[in-house]
């Protein structure tokens, strides 16, 4: 095995390595993390797109297990476990709430361009940032560094996400999608990182999203709706 | 004295969320006082040797200590200043009061913390702390404006500090192609390694790591939520998040400016700071001669010190590096004190519209003048303790190659002078309004610019020499070792 991907036998000299099934697993995983995010720029209902975000964190929690089993990382099936406990369990629960008290769902999406402009513009980016890194010509001893280049997609995606979608629960999505990218890329870099160090970043993003939860609360206590477009008074 | 220097604000944060607000003020105040006292007994060790504690997770060398100074130095003067502003019922309530004093004790932890922890990741979840909990206290005041100005900020910040996340993951990868794919990432072992990091994924983590922490300190084209939060925030919190939180993220940019010089050479690190720092400081410059907000001119006159400071990292010659870390210093007091001005001004006319404020300095007794005074050492005169240190960034660029730059910025800096000092003539150095009634809001405001001032004038005129050596000893572990 080099890099994830398995070396083929002498018949096959010459022709492209074929991966092994750990190396299309992560990577079909990876993929999945990228197309979830998709599915979040163009959801137009905002509980699909938490759920999305959810479903988006499960495959990063399944990704990490994957790296755990294949490299014998016994300090990942915790971070797995805490990270699924949060990300798919605790995080949509808080943003559902916030959704149900509110009321507001939106009803149509609301975005500073098109749906197909915002998939297109999200499509070049994510090709870019793809590319980009995976021209670092980075090894990793976790996972197929093409992941990487998938991770570094996720993570502009979900810059998109935050700069075109107009309301609090998308850009807060947006935030969170942005986490997930990183510990994709961190699950390829940096798979060995100290459990307390995880932990703490978990931790982290935890305190984050109460402050997102009580900041989008107070921003809908003034203006009785999510949207962001009436936050433009604070200028020059 | 390092766990002291972690517990002292953690336990007021504690005591003040239960107080009532009398008690959480004095509780404040002598937290403040006793951290500040702990970081000026770390100057003298910290000039010889690196102090360490809990196994090695915090560690105090000379330019832990610097930052350290500067941020318990503003948390002492803001806590008196605080009770001068607040008065004995902030906000109406006892709630209030309990979340307004335990934040800000928080707040000061977090960026303590931030300066003593040992290694990458940990700095920046204490820098990602700070987001979190100053975020909470910009929206505080539960107006329109905070509002905005909150949910701005904590997006913005937390973008930023999630493309820092990313660097600290690709400076772990550049670190494990020496240390080995598990290792302590303390910042000894990477420093010791740095040398022999592969040079893209380097510079990767770098340019990452200067956009991320850049987002917090302010730095032109990410600097959008700063006058938002700075303007809106409580005054207090607005003194805190100038002129300690933005050099905190600064202190964080020099952390993997460290790494960055040793694994390529001082050249890549200096130019990314460069160009950051003259986008800091056009901005800023033209930016201060159009507000009519006093806070906001204040605000931007912080991207213009986060400017001077990254310019000043970009010259070749020690005496600016020196001239940069004593910028730290000044700016912190500085910039305080005229915070601290400004919310007496806010607090006497109930506006922070400079063209409905007049005579300023007849009606404020003893905050006035010491506001223009504090407006004149922001606009580097002597004999205050910027005038000292960026007239060192400038002797230090003027014997750079690239001496145009500090000409370019000694011409910037003039500019953001006269911006300046226009809100001195304007609104405090006026004619007298009819009916202007005389007196300070509370004794406290004036005692604690008083403090401010006679800390940049020592800065300024008499260095006192532990602090120098602390100085010079911190600007050479920034040095090139290559």
């Amino acid at each position: 095995m080099v890099g994830g991907v398995a070396v083929v036998g002498p018949l096959m000299a010459g022709a492209p390595p074929v991966p092994s099934t750990f190396a299309g697993a992560a990577e079909a995983v990876a993929v999945a993390v990228l197309l979830t995010e998709f599915a979040m720029l163009r959801s137009a209902l905002l509980r699909p797109q938490v759920r999305l975000y959810a479903l988006q964190s499960l495959a990063v929690s399944t990704l990490a297990v994957v790296v755990a089993v294949s490299r014998h990382l016994g300090d990942l099936y915790v971070l797995a476990g805490v990270s699924f406990a949060l990300k798919v369990v605790v995080i949509p629960v808080v943003v559902t709430r916030l959704l149900r008290e509110t009321g507001d769902e939106l009803g149509t999406l609301r975005g500073r361009i098109g749906v197909a402009t915002m998939v297109l513009v999200a499509l070049a980016a994510s090709g870019f940032g793809f590319f980009a890194f995976d021209s670092l010509h980075i090894t990793s001893r976790s996972l197929p560094t093409s992941a990487l280049g998938v991770a570094g997609a996720t993570i502009l995606v979900a810059f998109l996400l935050v700069i075109l979608r107009t309301d609090v629960v998308s850009q807060a999505v947006g935030f969170f999608a942005l986490e997930n990218g990183i510990s994709v890329a961190s699950l390829v870099l940096a798979a060995s990182l100290p459990i307390i160090v995880e932990v703490a970043f978990l931790f982290d993003l935890l305190v984050a999203v109460v402050v997102f939860g009580l900041l989008a609360r107070v921003h809908h206590g003034r203006t009785r709706t999510l949207a962001t477009d009436v936050l433009g008074r604070l200028r020059g | 004295m390092l766990i002291a220097v972690l517990a002292v604000p953690l336990v007021a944060a504690l005591v003040s969320w239960r107080s009532r607000t009398r008690l959480a003020q004095a509780v404040t105040v002598a937290s403040g006082t006793a951290t500040c006292g702990l970081a000026l007994a770390l100057v003298g060790a910290a000039g010889s040797h690196v102090a360490r504690a809990l196994h090695g997770w915090l560690r105090a060398d000379a330019l832990s200590v610097v930052f350290l100074v500067a941020t318990a130095f503003l948390y002492a003067v803001t806590a008196v200043f605080t009770v001068g502003y607040m008065g004995p019922d902030p906000g109406g309530s006892l709630r209030y009061s309990r979340r307004f004093y335990a934040g800000l004790n928080l707040f000061a932890w977090a960026m303590v913390t931030a300066t003593i922890v040992n290694g990458l990741p940990l700095l920046w979840v204490a820098i990602e702390v700070t987001t979190v909990v100053s975020a909470l206290l910009v929206a505080i005041d539960d107006t329109d404006g905070a509002s905005e100005a909150a949910w701005k900020y904590v997006l913005i910040a937390s973008m930023g500090l999630g493309i820092a996340l990313l660097a600290t993951v690709v400076m772990y990868y550049a670190g494990s192609s020496q240390l080995g794919p598990a290792y302590q990432p303390f910042y000894e072992p990477l420093l010791g390694a740095a040398r022999h990091f592969p040079p893209q994924v380097t510079r990767l983590a770098y340019v990452l790591a200067v956009l991320g922490f850049g987002t917090k300190m302010g730095l032109v084209p990410v600097h959008t939520w700063l006058p938002d939060a700075h303007s809106e925030a409580p005054t207090p919190v607005s003194a805190l998040l100038s002129g300690s939180l933005l050099g905190v993220s600064f202190y964080a940019i020099l952390r993997y400016y460290q790494l960055a010089t040793r694994a390529l050479g001082p050249a890549f690190p200096r130019d990314v700071l460069l160009a950051f720092g003259v986008a800091s400081l056009v901005l800023a410059a033209l930016y201060l001669a159009s507000q009519r907000d006093l806070k906001r001119l204040l605000a931007y006159s912080s991207i213009e010190h986060m400017g001077i400071l990254a310019i000043g990292m970009s010259f070749a010659a020690p005496i600016a590096t020196f001239g940069v870390l004593l910028h730290v210093l000044a700016h912190a007091a500085a910039k305080a004190t005229a915070f601290f001005g400004a919310g007496s001004v806010v607090r006497k006319f109930h506006t922070k519209d400079m063209d409905q404020v007049r005579g300023g300095v007849g009606s404020l007794p003893w905050s006035g003048p010491l506001l223009v005074l504090a407006v004149l050492a922001l606009s580097a005169m002597p004999p205050f303790g910027i005038f000292r240190s960026e007239f060192m960034i400038v002797a230090g660029g003027l014997s750079d190659p690239r001496d145009a730059v500090a000409a370019a910025l000694v011409v910037l800096v003039t500019l953001a002078f006269l911006g300046l000092t226009w809100f001195a003539s304007q609104t405090m150095l006026s004619p007298d309004p009819e009916g202007l009634v005389t007196g300070e809001v509370s004794a406290w405001i004036p005692a604690a610019m008083l403090a401010g001032l006679g800390a940049l004038v020592v800065l300024g005129v008499h260095l006192p020499g532990q602090l120098a050596h602390l100085l010079t000893r911190a600007a050479g572990e920034l040095g090139t070792v290559r």
